[in-house]
């Protein structure tokens, strides 16, 4: 009796000596499918792409925006979440030797525009207030859902702006600018209003730098092309179109992006290695102290790429056409039909009646100041010159 | 149980007719059409309508299930009590003196117009919606129309289709003549169409090639039709039209062939299979007429005349759901071929570059007989640099004559004899035949006046200048070294300062 309970315990202590092993080993899985729960925490990427500059010579902006846009498009990210703001049509301006196509590359080797391209905010509409009114949601009623923002706290954004700027400031259109305090602050509504999970803000302008130095809000990580004081410099020149195509920064961010597909592990130090001085003469900088995660554990495609959640089923389902409901209600149409009289087609310039349409009576509007004071001018020299007793033959 | 089994085949039975019954014509249907139009400019002009026509009442009914008619105008449709939609886009100008009269001429930019319901109560809340939600589904800043570019029209913008009444109060247009169109504005209306570019004619709408033209015009009409003849029920009908016009000079390197590849960059392989009618007319009225050899190839099976805008005219017909179209060779290439050398048979231009050499234009014309053709060039006039001007540059500048070198034929034809024997005046220009004979003509020189700055303004800047300077200096020099002392008023008027001169002349103290 004895022995057999010393065996069995024996036995209990060596099977849980044996468990304790696979125990930690089942324990470390559970903690890496953990880790990788927690790594990406956002379920949907949004997208804001906005070239600021007006002008057949800023065409390299519209074309830095545009690959942006194209690449993003590549990698998964759907237009009814891109904001793409354009402040010129350099596709169809006169001035371009082959209209519908940008080109970010001489010898019109890429053209960026493409056949399926939908701008949401173009010309006139890319101002200072309508970009803020995207970011932080405030917009009319009547916006369109192509033209919103509509992110939510698990929402990764990527931010690109391109086009002339300064220490502090980015000029849109030549009208009006933005400054960098107003830019922070507009992030800080964002994050207050849960809009955003992790932000990503690039920017391709002269001292871009200057843009992110007064972010203050949490999860933010920002590029810029070059350091306050140094100017961002274009790339080359297009004989045929007359004009730079493309920005040395973004040109380069481009081709570092065409080689990323949508399942890449590449990380974000290598998008910061993208533009050293020796290609792009400034310096491109980065901020990461706001963001939580370390930059090598983020993705390119966290940002760049879109998240879908598919499901590949192998069986096969088929439709059956449901022609009862459509021939129930047409017999009902055709039946209140036969009880109507027939309508008819209106005329189109039905002259007679025209004629003797009687028009709208205009309202009566008081006589204004010019005309009170030309006829009160008139009524004194006249009086002057013949004297005050004729008023008693006017009046 | 027997019971039950006899009941369903009962029911069976009444349900068979109903369901196979008579064909009924289908809710939904979709046509589609190409009008090529040889122009007398030489340019080719394209139409594309998509016309789907919907059997169901929008109003009265909760419709939810789209099949071809596009959701996202029906919505709009149910929720801003529209009667009418018209909506354009376009870029350039339809020049009537070259082109002929157009089958839906649009203005330049966007315009907007549209006919609501007798049941809207605010007309201008909902024009302002509508425009909202059009920029957003066609990329087009239509949120920039508001009071300041809307008008009511009173008499003219009569309802294009079904309509009991026309109170003008419920009738809106907008026309917003800044407007690009572009490739984003086609993107969203190509994703309208049922067979959005994949099959039927909307392959042949590349933006590369549609917006590469003279004029391009794409618009979106909605309007009600009547269902049958007897007309007592209503029908929706969407039309998607596009027009473009290209530019044969650019496009052709200068023949008037043309082909769909040529023009398209595509031929056309299949019909959409939603489509019920999907065709293609060329129209060939000109092939008839004389001295105008053209062919077009592969040759029709079908033709339809028709007075059209006034004039009969003679359309080649190629059917797309016709198989025997499409059979041979899977696809279909439409070519114009013009079986003579037309008129314009050689055209050689030099355009001129600054300082350095001048236009050069030669053209080979035949000419028609009993008729006149003018030949019209429009220039601008530059600024020269000041240093390039003549000194009498009042006379204004030459431009060297035109050239004209004619074959004439001759009324009666001339022996071609030997040279050296005819006498000096017969042998200047070497004939070949004597059915015609060579002269060579110029036209006057021309005398352009070009804007001459005035040349006097160096002379006006230094006087000004030099006043200017005299003036200011001057005041202040005197105002610094000079002393001021007062001196006395002296009295009496210009007939005592007469006498105190006389005075003074003669020696006498003054008055």
């Amino acid at each position: 009796m004895v022995d057999t309970y010393f065996l069995s315990q024996g036995l209990t202590t060596l099977a849980g000596l044996l468990l304790l092993p696979f125990g930690s080993l089942a324990a470390s899985q559970i903690e890496d499918q953990a880790e990788q729960f927690f790594r990406s925490g956002h379920t949907n990427n949004w997208a804001v792409l906005v070239c600021t500059s007006r002008f057949w010579f800023n065409y390299r902006h519209v074309a830095n925006t545009l690959s942006v846009y194209r690449s993003v498009k590549r990698l998964g990210i759907p237009d009814s979440h891109i904001v793409l703001m354009l402040a010129d049509d350099m596709a169809c301006n006169p001035r371009n030797p082959k209209p519908a196509t940008v080109y970010s590359h001489k010898n019109m080797e890429l053209n960026v525009y493409g056949d399926d391209v939908e701008v949401d905010y173009r010309s006139y509409e890319v101002t200072v207030e309508n970009f803020l009114r995207v970011l932080t949601g405030r917009i009319p009623s009547s916006t369109p859902r192509s033209k919103r923002l509509l992110s939510d706290d698990r929402s990764n954004i990527l931010i690109y702006m391109t086009g002339h700027g300064g220490n502090g400031f980015l000029k849109f259109q030549d009208s009006e600018e933005i400054t960098n305090i107003e830019l922070a602050d507009a992030f800080e509504q964002m994050w207050q209003k849960r809009r955003y999970n992790e932000l990503l803000f690039i920017i391709d302008t002269c001292q871009g730098a200057s843009m992110y130095e007064r972010f203050y809000s949490p999860n933010i990580m920002a590029l810029a092309s070059s350091q306050v004081g140094e100017d961002s410099l274009s790339h080359q020149p297009d004989p045929a179109v007359g004009v730079h195509l493309m920005d040395r920064y973004t040109f380069y961010v481009l081709e570092f992006l065409e080689e990323i597909n949508p399942a890449s592990q590449t990380n974000m130090n290598d998008l910061f290695q993208v533009c050293p001085k020796s290609l792009c003469v400034s310096t491109p900088g980065h901020r990461t102290d706001l963001f939580q995660r370390d930059p090598k554990n983020v993705l390119i495609t966290d940002f760049f790429g879109s998240v879908r959640k598919v499901e590949i089923t192998t069986e096969t389902l088929s439709l059956q056409p449901d022609s009862g409901v459509i021939e129930s209600s047409y017999k009902k149409d055709q039946m209140v039909e036969d009880l109507m009289e027939p309508l008819k087609y209106a005329e189109q310039l039905p002259v007679a009646q025209i004629i003797h349409q009687k028009p709208k009576l205009k309202d009566w509007h008081p006589p204004g100041g010019f005309i009170l004071g030309l006829w009160a001018l008139i009524i004194m020299v006249f009086f002057k010159t013949y004297g005050i007793k004729h008023m008693k033959f006017i009046f | 149980m027997a019971a039950a089994v006899r009941l369903v085949l009962l029911v069976l039975l009444l349900l068979g007719p109903g369901v196979w019954g008579q064909a009924e014509p289908p809710r939904d249907s979709l046509r589609e059409e190409l009008v090529i139009t040889p122009l007398p400019s030489g340019d080719v002009a394209a139409t594309f309508q998509f016309r789907t026509r919907w059997d169901s009442e929008l109003q009265r009914e909760g419709v939810s299930h789209y099949r071809l008619f596009p959701k996202a105008l029906g919505q709009l449709i149910s929720k801003y009590s529209l009667r009418e939609l018209h909506l354009s886009l376009t870029q350039g100008f339809w020049r009537t003196r070259y082109w002929g009269t157009p089958f839906l001429q649009a203005p330049s930019g966007a315009e907007l117009w549209a006919w609501f319901q007798d049941s809207v109560t605010d007309v201008d809340e909902s024009w302002k919606e509508l425009s909202n939600v059009l920029s957003g589904i066609f990329c087009a800043s239509l949120n920039f129309i508001d009071s300041t570019n809307t008008v009511t029209p009173t008499a003219s913008f009569k309802p294009l289709g079904l309509a009991n009444g026309t109170d003008h109060s419920f009738l809106r247009y907008a026309v917003l003549p800044r407007e690009v169109v572009c490739t984003e504005n086609l993107t969203p209306w190509k994703k309208l169409l049922p067979c959005s570019s994949k099959a039927g004619l909307s392959v042949l709408l590349k933006a590369d090639r549609l917006f590469h033209t003279s004029y391009h015009s794409q618009a979106v009409h909605i309007r009600p039709v009547c269902r049958n003849a007897r007309c007592t029920s209503v029908s929706w009908e969407l039309r998607q039209t596009l027009s473009v016009v290209f530019d044969a000079f650019i496009t052709g390197q200068g023949k008037k062939d043309w082909s769909l590849f040529r023009m398209f960059s595509r031929t056309l392989t299949e019909p959409c299979p939603l489509a019920s009618e999907s065709r293609v007319y060329v129209d060939i009225t000109s092939s008839g007429q004389d001295n105008e050899t053209l062919e077009v190839y592969p040759p029709p099976l079908t033709t339809y005349q028709d007075v059209i805008l006034g004039t009969r005219k003679t359309y080649a017909v190629y059917d797309l759901l016709d198989a025997a179209v499409v059979s041979t060779s899977r696809s279909l290439n439409v070519q114009l071929k013009w079986k003579r050398p037309p008129e314009n048979g050689y055209i050689h231009y030099q355009p001129a570059q600054d300082r350095m050499q001048p236009h050069l234009l030669e053209m080979l014309i035949q000419l028609p007989a009993n008729s006149i053709t003018k030949v019209s060039i429009q220039f601008e006039r530059a600024l020269l640099k000041w240093t390039e001007y003549t000194p009498d540059p009042n006379h204004g500048f030459y431009v060297s004559p035109s050239v004209l070198s004619a074959l004439v034929p001759s009324v009666v034809a001339a022996k071609p004899g030997d040279w050296e024997e005819s006498p000096l005046f017969n042998s200047l220009f070497p004939v070949s035949d004597g059915s015609s004979y060579f002269v060579r003509l110029y036209t006057e020189p021309l005398l352009v006046s070009l804007p001459t700055p005035d040349f006097s303004m160096p002379y006006n800047v230094v006087c000004l200048t030099c006043t200017v300077v005299a003036v200011c200096y001057g005041s202040f020099y005197n105002l610094l070294t000079r002393t001021f002392q007062i001196e006395e008023p002296r009295k009496g008027g210009l007939v005592k300062r007469l006498a105190n001169l006389i005075r003074r002349a003669r020696g006498v103290p003054p008055l």
